[in-house]
């Protein structure tokens, strides 16, 4: 297989203090908005009604044969992210630049590229899915999938060629003797060695850059470690970077130098791996290394787990979106109406059945999410047929039986009122990427601004041998 | 039901085995596996792909597909399950076993509410529950998997994969039945999710006293939930035990092969075990892991091996623990095996 030209190190690259390794993909502020359709009388009064965010503002530098982990949970928007490079989710703002070397193109802006012309780009840019059994063709034996790419690229038709290329690319990918495995069928091979093939047909093309989302996870635990360390192999000796997309922050450890930390549609903590192992930042970070199981019982449990699950992007919460299952949360994580209904509803599954029945009258209804015309920052929770005054008191029952619970500290005020009683909440703020050391995290925790906050929450607990009871 | 001695296993298994018919001749997916399963008790049943954790545990419930055949003893409370029709089956499933499936996504109706789901399991088993009894213990089922009475009107719809999990397992709970099978119930679900429901499974036993078999490839998530585990490989138990204790000193290479293999934050080399789980219709000879396994002998290929009980108590089929007396002469030497094709590693 020919190897990279020599002189791809042209003098438009821009060096960098990666040992001044050119950079290959540069993202800045990327935005995938995917816009909703609302419904009929919406559409027909041409009212728009708002907008999926599901890649929201996202940046990150990637130097040729780096690693860049992108982790986290479905709805993270971290596939979207991936997908976005090859053209495969619409990019509605900001700018992705590939520069694969001077031999291969220069650099080229992705955000306005038509269909076709992503189509070229993608010999450079590979994917890898999470699922081999998915990604072959059933009908086709290895050979004819493998070379696929070479016919569809009109690469080359000669035979010999074409034959010399594919047993290439199977004996690199372990798959080896090759005449054992071109004519065989995808049924016929175990999990890992459909990955195998698979791999072996992204690298056919010589492609600089290689997404792979999850290409582990379906995996059994026992070849894992080898489609890892057979990539880490590809990497090295084809000269490939990697974008690898996983909610598994265990395999990330061993293969990326960079880790990039995404939730809902932004990334809350991004920098060198080993630092984020090391001192992980963000409550999301913490929690998301607390959650890998551990195969050691005498190691195992008790964790602070954050509750709940990613909210709905439509309708992401203000301030901090993690601000609603944040262990560490405080006044200004953007605390607002919608959290008194998840509050109550918390309540609701610990308490009997009686109580709740009592406390359901108690409330007159649903929280009113909007106040005097005001959305989110003002909160009225209705009495109900247990007369005034009713709801006020449930509110302070609650907060005395749980002090600690992070969101009373976002409430500014509770004011009875003649038909239930209004909460205020803080003003909310924005977390924004502040650098601290070598890693940039978005917490108001590690936030100067709020460093001197009195209600400063405790720590996070760290997964630590401390806190495991065995 | 008759559960006098507290210690009486739930559920006896003795030499099962199940055979699917291919056109290549019979898979023995099961191959003679015996265990017990006690009030409370969470078993884990770990293995690869294509070891035959999910056709035990389908064909304890009777749930096997047509083709298959089924030989040996399930014990279910003092009932003999092997040879039951399927009505009888039926009629045992729900009630007083349970399955709480892989994907929670496909399996409740797009088109019922939450509540309707509840109604239509009780009533099917308990036909003589009123209306209101119906919701109180639906809802307080639902309570303890952490869904709020507010949502018991919902459609699936309006749940999350992690909620839709906790549903699937209210159904299953909701009948009390003294039994479950969980077969790879966090598989689909994220990190933190999965946490979540591992936590409701470890405390089952405080909340239900139901019995648990967690069928599951992720050694890690039988350390968080379960107090035994059982290690299938080729359709055969190698190892069961106390988990910690086999956590801890794996006694079969299988076990500890697929322990250094587990990826988690405290590995520090990435490992893995050469080779694939073997074809079923024709499984090596002897022990049938000899092929991948390190500490392989010349008595390995030879003679199947004998299931022997550690001084630790726990039940391990490797002839590393003998028994010595069964061993012919110069059976221990080391195997010399030819190098595996590139090929075969998975």
């Amino acid at each position: 297989m020919p190897t990279k030209p020599d002189n791809v190190l042209d003098d438009d690259t821009p060096a960098t203090a990666e040992g001044s390794r050119p950079i290959v993909l540069d993202v800045r502020d990327l935005q995938v908005h995917f816009a909703l359709r609302g419904g009929f009388a919406d559409r027909l009064l041409g009212r728009s009604s708002g907008s999926v965010k599901a890649v929201d503002g996202v940046s990150f530098t990637l130097h040729r044969g780096e690693v860049l982990g992108l982790v986290g949970e479905s709805g993270s928007g971290k596939t979207t992210t991936a997908r976005a490079l090859l053209g495969l989710a619409p990019i509605t703002g900001g700018s992705v630049v590939f520069d694969a070397g001077a031999a291969a193109g220069g650099r080229i802006e992705l955000t306005h590229l038509r269909e076709r012309q992503f189509r070229s780009l993608r010999q450079k840019i590979q994917l890898v899915f999470q699922d081999p059994h998915a990604s072959l063709n059933p009908a086709m034996d290895l050979a004819t999938a493998v070379a696929h790419p070479l016919k569809i690229h009109k690469v080359t038709a000669d035979r010999a060629e074409i034959d010399r290329r594919v047993r290439d690319a199977f004996e690199r990918v372990g798959l080896s003797p090759a005449e054992r495995y071109l004519r065989k069928f995808p049924a016929d091979l175990s999990g890992g060695q459909k990955q195998r093939a698979v791999l072996a047909r992204a690298i056919m093309l010589n492609p600089a850059l290689l997404v792979a989302d999850e290409p582990v996870s379906m995996l059994d635990m026992s070849v894992r470690a080898k489609i890892l360390e057979l990539m880490l192999d590809l990497k090295r000796d084809l000269e490939l970077t990697y974008v690898y997309v996983t909610h598994d922050l265990a395999t990330a450890k061993f293969f990326c130098d960079t880790i990039a930390i995404m939730y809902l549609g932004r990334i809350v903590e991004i920098g060198p791996a080993a630092q984020i192992y090391e001192d992980p930042k963000h409550p999301y970070t913490r929690s998301l290394l607390a959650a890998i199981p551990e195969p050691d019982p005498r190691r195992s449990v008790t964790r602070n787990l954050p509750r709940g699950e990613v909210p709905d992007a439509a309708r992401p919460p203000m301030g901090c979106s993690f601000h609603p299952r944040c262990p560490a949360a405080f006044a200004p994580c953007g605390w607002e109406a919608r959290d008194v209904q998840a509050l109550l509803e918390q309540r609701w599954t610990d308490i009997s059945e009686q109580q709740y029945e009592t406390e359901r009258v108690t409330v007159g209804g649903p929280v009113e999410l909007e106040v005097d015309g005001e959305l989110g920052r003002r909160a009225l929770l209705p009495d109900g047929k247990s007369g005034s005054g009713a709801a006020v008191a449930l509110l302070d029952e609650m907060r005395s039986a749980d002090p600690d619970e992070p969101f009373w500290r976002g409430v500014q005020a509770m004011q009875p009122r003649p038909d239930g009683v209004e909460l205020t909440f803080r003003e909310p703020v924005d977390p924004a990427l502040l650098q601290h050391g070598s890693v940039r995290v978005a917490c108001h925790l590690h936030d100067p601004r709020f460093a001197a906050q009195p209600a400063v929450p405790p720590a996070v607990k760290e997964p630590s041998e401390n806190d495991t009871t065995s | 039901m008759n559960v006098g001695d507290p210690a009486a296993p739930v559920l006896s298994v003795r030499e099962l085995r199940v055979w699917y018919g291919t056109e290549r001749g019979p898979v023995r997916a099961v191959d003679g596996v015996s265990f017990d399963v006690r009030p409370g008790e969470t078993l884990g049943l770990v293995g690869e792909s294509g070891c035959g954790k999910s056709t035990l545990g389908r064909g304890i419930l009777g749930l096997l597909p047509s083709g298959s055949a089924t030989d040996g003893s399930v014990r279910f409370h003092d009932r003999e399950l092997v040879g039951l029709r399927q009505s009888e089956m039926r009629a045992m499933r729900g009630a007083e076993m349970g399955l709480i499936f892989q994907e929670p996504m496909t399996r409740l109706d797009p088109l019922m509410r939450i509540s309707e789901h509840f109604a239509e399991t009780l009533h099917a088993h308990e036909p003589d529950l009123s209306r209101q009894q119906i919701d109180s213990r639906s809802i307080d089922t639902l309570r303890r998997m952490g869904i709020p009475p507010t949502r018991y009107r919902h459609y699936p719809h309006e749940f999350s994969g992690g909620m839709r999990q906790r549903i699937m397992i209210a159904l299953a709970l909701v009948l009390q039945p003294a039994f479950v099978v969980a077969d790879e119930p966090t598989t689909a679900l994220d990190v933190l999710v999965e946490a979540q429901i591992l936590a409701i499974l470890h405390d089952l036993k405080r909340n239900f006293d139901t019995a648990l078999l967690l069928i599951t490839h992720n050694l890690g998530i039988v350390a968080e939930a379960c107090e035994r585990v059982a290690v299938m490989y080729a359709g055969k138990i190698v190892e069961e035990g106390d988990a910690r204790q086999v956590f801890s000193e794996p006694a079969h290479p299988y076990t500890r092969e697929l322990l250094r293999s587990t990826i988690s934050l405290s590995t520090t080399e990435l490992h893995y075990i050469p080779g694939a789980p073997p074809d079923l219709v024709d499984p090596p000879s002897g022990c049938s892991f000899h092929p991948r396994c390190p500490n392989a002998m010349q008595v390995c290929p030879r003679i199947d091996p004998v299931e022997v009980r550690t001084p630790m108590g726990e039940r391990v089929s490797c002839w590393l623990h003998g028994p010595e007396p069964l061993i012919p002469p110069g059976g221990t030497a080391p195997l010399q095996r030819q190098e595996l094709a590139r090929a075969d590693e998975a």
